[in-house]
């Protein structure tokens, strides 16, 4: 065990990526000089030279659709896009040639790509680089997507979304970057399919992923000094949502309660409610609740911020609301 | 100074040089009639219903594809765009694949998932088949970077039209091609029109390849009607790119003799400005030349045709006696299987 950070545990797997496969480079805005805009990739140019830290462009469709490119011929390319909102300039590449190559093909041409962003809201930075839009890439078949919400995580699952021989986008919360914790010496890849249950409990069931989770776990701990004991579950694959793991969850724990940084209108929050209410519909003995953010582009005043996002003490509220 | 005398087979070996010479430009020929010919027949298919969804035609273009493509090798890439039987076929993916593609059967060239606008086939690398307009350019530049990184000494020809250029991404890939000085063979069939609006009214530059220029990219402007005369800068542009000479822009000036799509009545182009491009039809230019030089003897255009023609007809016949996919395979291939799935049959 050593005390690291979910930064060092995300720089360590892209580390041990490029140690291990001779086909796998980084490319994206400020990964090389800079050191990445969140400091991810500090000193990988210096270790790995600049044919596999690539500093790019501000030209988020050409370097995505040559990761695109690159991965058919070959190569096993990381991506880092600066933010979820920027990656809205490449949104072409994502969803019309990278999640539809292989079908449109008719199964010649896979895509083994990975994509890296930051998402997510919390440090005032505004309505042009904190929304969460990893709901929107959630709904396109051929991605999948994934929300590593803990150090372990961080550090294990690019491996194994290298591994994958499709398009994988990976959103990193940028409240996330500075966590501290203990990861084993010996962290390795993870599952990238399942859903996880954080924190087990037998009252009420809270889905959370990437940024909430802290938020649910915080939460969750405030119900417990009231008696509460509620389960904490961390989608962590967006895409295809493990779906046996929530509702088994509900199945037990006879309530839900949805916490999603993104909007609630037509959310990620939506789909998981949408598949309780399908699958366990009878064993509810109250109606899901979703803790969402506010339906505002992302002030910038701390106050503001804070009161736009899901905060411990509303979901605290929901969960009571919920008579559990 | 001695004076080099020719040899005594020097004269055999000029004349074996010209016999090659005119066997390769009848391929070009029978490769443009191919095309022409298949895209006729898509029309009939097309009004029969055979063929539904867009249908977009190369008839006019033919010797931008297929003087390009002559210029590559079996290891080099193509990407292209949604206009694309005429590159297909000129790449060597069989008439059978390409017209059950068509008809949506699943011995198509992309298992009847891509349609006319998606054609694709990994044994001659050809890559799509991209119908969002300069989407492709992206996708070139990373194949381009893959051979980079690998030192693999191949050329990604990467087509689109003259619409592409207002694209960002036709701008964004410019300059990183440009940038990492990676092998990128960009061919740009300039027909004038992007779907039925003319260069004049969205591009502020219409020169074309000083817009290649600004990326310090050396740009050719080509004769788009003349396949030998693609064929030649092709060949040039592509010797240089595989030596590492970095990105080439080819702007084939060219036109497209029928409407943009079987959806388009064509009420933006002068009947008289049409008629001028069709006197310089890529074919009847190429026969003259050929027959002018007796390369072509009485007999032999018929002959081909004919063979053309029966070409067409087994590629139909394959088609229409092709298989439809079954339902219950529907989201095959959103995601990989397993190897052992795909090994099997």
């Amino acid at each position: 065990m050593s005390t690291t950070t979910y930064r060092e545990a995300m720089r360590q797997a892209i580390r041990e990526a490029l140690i291990s496969d001779d086909r796998v480079f980084l490319m994206g805005e400020d990964v090389g000089h800079y050191g990445g805009c969140y400091a991810v990739s500090l000193g990988l140019l210096e270790e790995f030279g600049a044919e596999r830290i690539r500093d790019t462009p501000l030209s988020e469709s050409a370097f995505v659709g040559a990761g695109i490119g690159a991965a058919m011929g070959g190569m096993r390319p990381i991506v880092e896009i600066m933010t979820v909102n920027f990656s809205l300039l490449a949104l072409d590449q994502i969803v019309n040639s990278a999640a539809t190559m292989l079908y449109m093909s008719g199964g010649q041409f896979n895509v083994p790509l990975v994509i890296r962003m930051a998402t997510g809201a919390g440090r005032q930075v505004a309505a042009q680089h904190s929304h969460s839009l990893e709901g929107w890439y959630a709904h396109v078949p051929g991605l999948r997507a994934l929300a590593p919400a803990t150090l372990e995580d961080a550090r294990g699952m690019l491996g194994p979304a290298l591994e994958d021989p499709d398009p994988v986008l990976i959103f990193e919360h940028g409240g996330l970057y500075n966590v501290e914790g203990d990861l084993a010496d010996d962290a390795g890849p993870v599952d990238i399919t399942t859903a996880a249950v954080r924190r087990p409990g037998a009252d009420v069931t809270i889905v959370a992923y990437g940024g909430t989770l802290r938020t649910a776990l915080g939460a969750a701990e405030h119900l417990a000094a009231d008696g509460i004991d509620a389960e904490v579950i961390d989608l962590r694959c967006l895409r295809p949502l493990d779906t046996a793991t929530f509702v088994a969850s509900v199945a037990r724990t006879h309530r839900a309660v949805i916490v999603d940084e993104g909007w609630r209108t037509g959310s990620l929050s939506a789909e998981v409610s949408a598949r309780i209410v399908e699958e366990v519909f009878y064993d509810l003995d109250a109606p899901v609740v979703r803790v969402c953010s506010a339906e505002v582009p992302m002030p910038y005043a701390k106050h503001l911020e804070d009161e736009a996002l899901p905060q411990v003490a509303d979901v605290v509220d929901a969960v009571r609301r919920l008579g559990a | 100074m001695t004076k080099h005398l020719p040899g005594p087979d020097a004269g055999a070996k000029v004349t074996r040089a010209r016999a090659a010479e005119n066997d390769h430009n009848v391929h070009l020929l029978r490769q443009m009639i191919r095309i022409r010919r298949f895209e006729e027949r898509c029309v009939e298919l097309y009004s029969r219903s055979a063929i539904r969804g867009f249908l977009h035609l190369g008839i006019g273009e033919e010797a931008c594809a297929v003087g390009v493509i002559e210029a590559l090798l079996p290891e080099d890439a193509v990407v292209a765009t949604y206009r694309e039987h005429g590159h297909v076929l000129a790449r060597g993916v069989s008439m059978r694949a390409t017209m059950a593609e068509l008809e949506g059967k699943i011995e198509g060239c992309s298992r009847g998932r891509g349609g006319s606008m998606h054609l694709f086939d990994a044994a001659t690398r050809f890559y799509g088949g991209n119908a969002i307009v300069g989407g492709g350019l992206p996708l070139a530049v990373g194949l381009a970077l893959a051979d980079h990184l690998q030192g693999r000494p191949r050329v990604t020809a990467c087509f689109f039209g003259d619409g592409a250029v207002a694209e960002g991404e036709f701008h964004e890939s410019m300059n990183l091609a440009a940038l990492w000085h990676l092998p990128v063979l960009f061919c740009c069939e300039n027909n004038l029109y992007a779907m039925g609006t003319a260069l004049e009214f969205t591009e502020s530059e219409t020169d074309l390849s000083l817009k290649a220029s600004s990326y310090r990219m050396p740009s050719w402007k080509v004769d788009g009607m003349d396949v030998i005369a693609v064929e030649d800068a092709a060949r040039h542009a592509a010797e240089v790119v595989r030596t590492g000479g970095g990105p080439h822009f080819l702007e084939l000036r060219t036109y497209r003799f029928r409407a943009h799509s079987m959806y388009d009545s064509d009420r933006y182009r002068d009947k008289t400005e049409i008629e001028g491009w069709k006197s310089r039809d890529p074919i009847p230019a190429l026969v003259e030349h050929l027959t002018a030089s007796a390369v072509l003897a009485d007999g032999d255009l018929e002959q081909l045709e004919a063979e053309v023609a029966a070409e067409i007809d087994d590629a139909v016949a394959f088609a229409e006696a092709g298989t439809d996919e079954a339902v219950e395979d529907l989201e095959r291939f959103v995601t990989s299987e397993p190897v052992q799935r795909l090994a099997s049959p």
